[in-house]
Order: structure tokens, then sequence, then C-alpha cells
């Protein structure tokens, strides 16, 4: 079998299991992946232009596209299946495809979570038996629930929760939220000024002299605040070492959520979509979870993550990878939002370890 | 075949150049009239000058037409990916000094690192509803410290000139481009984020890691490198 026909293949049998398919454009709107995406996209997509439409990418996943398309007139609750090329460009790696093919399945559905979380792994599962891949999880939404749950300022949880995809920032700002860093000095002389803006000079550009001071007393609220407890940062980090099969993982977060109430529902919906997952006959005994899967990948998801992965083969990237995007359909709904989760099959990367195999 | 030794083909870098190279022994000099690039090598065998554009050294170094040359370490950094696996630097040279730095309006009395700034551009989309713009020619090395660092909701707008001038003008925010004294950004109501410096940049001299040596080129470019180190 080629990969055009392994392709094919797994897109038929997303769509014997009922999914819709549905195509995308490869020329996407450059403005609102940068949007959503950040200037680091640039760094991964192709970016073209024309006179009339400006800038355009090539289309560097299907997600974007799928979701726009199904919240401008999609049916509820809807499951959608698509296959086809998509574009990378590769800064470091020459080895890297920059071209290579994707069969995605994704299932927008408001009653029930759990059960959608267990079908779109179940599917993947079986789509991908034959190759004996490791399969990785784990829950942004668990992370997430701690990170409000911390008795501080919403300012700092809000803090915490825009960069909890950026591990290295995350923990710079619980460190000075925990205050455990010195305040720098041009912060505190900035703090003691009777009038900050003295020596400022001429007031220019776009951000108004109005977003400096607002800035300037939010920076004042924070400093008066309790910090953020020793308990309460270990609670945490006690989350992001989590590394245990998913049974043993459920019940050390029962424990946590003793001292962290607020993570209870979060930690149900876990339990919720391991018995779901184990009634699609998932082994969830043997079914690794790691407490900071899915925080270096693109910062859409925001709850349930999975990955597929050839142990045999460390140097290849995930087989597939997948998770729930909630938040996403919001971003780009317009005001109206649905609950999502969805993956991607790299059909060359099946091919490849099929002819091993 | 010779080894071709690139050198930036005009203003004090090349002066500056030629002067380095002289005191280790190496005559580089132009030759004909003002305007054409043509050029002599004296003092070693087998080399040959070439003249190019300080911004075109990178990319023929990378691409092996060039064995060696001199150029800022930025230009490097900037316009290849993977610099270090194309290239490799053989001798930092020890003038034209400028630093990538990123700077805000002074008048941000609020915003000193790159945590204000972070902090500042989560504030600015949601008031203004786009990212906050900063604009620079130096996108790469820009983008992959902003990564690093972990600052978001930022968005890069290209400027190839006058760079200090847009914050005034509106079309960004900040600010990320190459400074020696800090005389235009004072000038132009600026100040430097005391976390901010991207890059010290120099003159370097570079060696390529592609270009093609005959056995007489090893032999040429051997007893040149004997004669700058």
């Amino acid at each position: 079998m080629t990969p055009k026909a392994e392709m094919r293949r797994l897109l038929a049998f997303f769509e014997a299991n009922g999914a819709q398919v549905v195509e995308a454009d490869i020329l996407q709107s450059a403005e609102v992946l940068l949007d959503l995406y950040g200037e680091d996209i640039r760094a991964r997509a192709y970016v073209t232009s024309d006179a009339l439409r400006g800038e355009q990418m090539l289309r560097p996943d299907f997600t974007v596209p799928v979701v726009q398309m199904h919240m401008e007139h999609g049916a509820e609750p809807a499951r959608y299946t698509y296959a086809g090329e998509v574009f990378r460009r590769q800064e470091e790696d020459i080895n890297r495809p920059s071209e290579f093919m994707q069969v995605g399945y994704e299932v927008f559905e408001r009653e029930n979570p759990a059960a959608a979380d267990a079908e779109v792994f179940a599917l993947f599962k079986e789509a991908l038996a034959p190759l004996g891949l490791r399969a990785a999880t784990g829950d942004m939404g668990i992370l997430m629930a701690a990170v409000r749950g911390l008795s501080t300022t919403e300012r700092r949880k809000a803090a915490l929760l825009r960069h909890i995809w950026r591990p290295r920032r995350f923990r710079a700002l619980l460190d000075r939220f925990g205050g455990k860093v010195e305040v720098p000095a041009s912060r505190l002389a900035l703090l003691a000024a009777t009038d900050a803006m003295a020596l400022a000079g001429p007031v220019m550009g776009l951000r108004s002299e109005a977003e400096i001071n607002a800035r300037i007393e939010a920076l004042k609220d924070d400093a008066v605040a309790a910090p953020i407890s020793d308990g309460e940062a270990a609670i945490l980090d006690d989350i992001l070492n989590l590394r245990e099969k998913a049974p043993m993982v459920l019940e050390r977060l029962r424990d946590i959520a003793v001292d962290l109430p607020a993570i209870i529902s979060a930690v149900e919906a876990m339990d919720a979509r391991l018995t779901a997952m184990s009634a699609r006959g998932v082994d969830v005994d043997g079914l690794d979870f790691e407490g900071s899967y899915g925080r270096t990948t693109l910062e859409y998801y925001d709850g349930f993550v999975f990955g597929f992965y050839a142990e045999a083969r460390p140097d290849l990237p995930a087989v597939a990878s997948g998770g729930r995007y909630d938040a996403l359909t919001s971003v780009l709904g317009q005001g109206r939002s649905i609950p999502a989760v969805g993956g991607v099959i790299r059909p060359e990367l099946v091919h490849a370890l099929g002819d091993q195999s | 075949m010779t080894i071709k030794l690139g050198v930036p083909s005009k203003g004090r870098l090349m002066e500056k150049t030629f002067d380095w190279f002289g005191k280790r022994g190496v005559g580089l000099r132009r030759t004909g009239s003002e305007r054409e690039y043509a050029a002599a090598v004296d003092g070693v065998e087998g080399v040959e000058l070439v003249l190019l554009s300080a911004g075109e050294i990178p990319r023929e170094l990378a691409a092996g037409r060039i064995h060696l040359g001199v150029t800022g370490s930025d230009l490097v950094r900037e316009k290849l990916a993977a610099w270090d696996s194309r290239v490799e630097e053989v001798q930092l040279m020890g003038f034209g000094h400028a630093d990538l730095i990123i700077a805000v309006p002074n008048c941000w009395v609020d915003v000193d690192t790159l945590d204000d700034l972070d902090a500042a551009s989560a504030a600015f989309r949601k008031t203004h509803g786009f990212r906050m713009r900063i604009a620079t020619k130096y996108h790469r090395l820009v983008r992959d410290f902003l990564r690093d660092q972990g600052v978001a909701d930022y968005q890069l707008i290209d400027s190839q000139g006058a760079t200090e001038g847009t914050v005034k003008n509106e079309t960004a925010e900040a600010v990320a481009d190459i400074t020696s004294s800090g005389e235009t950004l004072r000038a132009n109501h600026l100040k430097l984020l005391s976390d901010g410096l991207i890059h010290k940049s120099q003159a370097t001299l570079f060696r390529s890691k592609t270009a093609a040596l005959s056995d007489a080129d090893r032999t040429a470019l051997s007893a040149l490198l004997d004669k700058l180190n």
C-alpha cells in the first residue's frame, strides 16, 4: 500500500464510523491563523500573498478551517473526517518533511464529553492497532482547574492560565507570585514613585497613558497581594509530575483534591472518561497518563490530550495526536461555541511503520 | 581553483576589514576605478577577494560559493536557518560592534523587563483587539528570542529602515533593532528593556562548511588561516 492509499484507507475507516467527509482550501487567511497562534506560526507555516487577498498561508493544519466551517453552518452534533496535505516550514531539521498528509476526525458534541473523548481515542487506537504503538495521555483541564483553584488574585490566575502552554514563563510567574524571586529594582522604584509619569517624557504611540496607569494600579494591587503558598505551588508540581498508569493517577488526584477541591469536577470528568474508554474496550489499567502532557503542543488543547508513538522509532514524531479544544470553538465562533474533540493521523508514518512490521 | 574570501564591498566595514587583514600580513585592496568591484590579495597565494554586500555574505557562505566571509554575526544568525551547521566562526574581529535589542517608548514607565512587556502585550491585545506590534528587520532572531523567553501576544511588523520612527508614527508599539550607542533610540524617546538584549553582534570571519576544497585549496586555506591566527 502506498502512503496515499493508506490515507484513503484511514479516511474510509472514519467515514464508515459515521463521519461526514469534508474538505478545506489549501490557501488559508494568514490573519486568522496569526491571530490564533501568534507569531510562532510564521516560523512553521509558508506565508504567501496576493494583491487582493493579502497574506495567505498554505494550510498548516485542518483544525481551523474545519472548526470555522462547522461554526458557520454545521448541524449538531457533527462528526467530520478529512484527508490531505499540510505544509510546514522546516528551519532546523532538513530531514523533516515540509509537506505531509494528515487524516483527521473531529467530533462536535454537547451532551457527553467523556463519551466523545473515549470515542475519538478508541477509534484512533483501532485504526492504528496493527502498529503496536504506545499511547500517551494527559488532561490540560486538570491543570487549568488547579490554577483556577489557587487562593490568589484573579489577575494572577489569568496570567498563569495564559502561560500554561509555556512551561518556562509559567514557572517564572509562579515563582514571582510565590515570592520566590526578588522584585526587580525598577519595579520597586515604580511602586514607590509618587508621580510615576514625571520622567516619562512625551506620551507617544497607541498605548495610552490610561493603559499605562491601569497597569501601574494593577502592579500596586499585586504588590500587596499575599504570595501563593508553598503548599499550593507544591500541589501544582505534584500534578505536573504525575506519570503513572491512569487508575493510579486518578487515585492520586483524588488525594490532591482533598487539599484543592477546585479540581474535583475535572477529576470526576477524567473518571467518567476512563469509564467510557473502558466501555469501548480500551485497557485503561495499562494506559499511561502524564500530568504535563500537552503543555508544549499547540495552545488550543484545554482538556483530554493524547498521542500515539512508535517506541522503537524515537526519531519519528507522534504518528497520531489530538485532544479536546472547547475554547477554540468560541474564539472562532464569534460568540457561539460548542465542545469539540478530535485528532489527526499521519499516513506516511503509518505506512513507514507498516512496512517495518 | 582558489580560496574565495568574501568581504563587504563598501564603507567602514570594508576599510576595517582591510586593516584587520593588513595587520596580519594579508594585503587586501580594491583595484581599478572607484566604482569597479575588482580587488586583489597580496601576501598569500591562492586566495581571491570577492567584494559583496555584507547582507549577501551569509547566503554565499551557506551556498559554498565563497570559502571565507566577513560579515556581522547578527546577519549570519538572522539569514541562515541552523546557521552553525552551515558555517563556523573562525575569528571575532573586534569591530563593527552592535547590539540587537528590544526598545519601548520612554513613557512606558511600567515596562522595564520582558516580563513587563509580556504583561503589557496581554493587556494591549485585550484593549485594542490585535497583538502588540514590534517593528524589526531581524524576524528570526527576535521571534526565537521571544519564544524562548515565553513572551506572547505580540506580532512582528517588517521594518527595513527608520525603525525607531515607527512608534511615533503608530505603525508599531515597540522596536527590535541594532544599536551601538543608543543615541537614535534616545532621540526617538525610546528606552532599552533591561533584559532585552537579543544578540551582541560584531564583524566576524566565517568559514563555509559546504564549499568544495581541492588539495591545493586546502593548502592555501591553512596558510591563510595560520596568518590570521
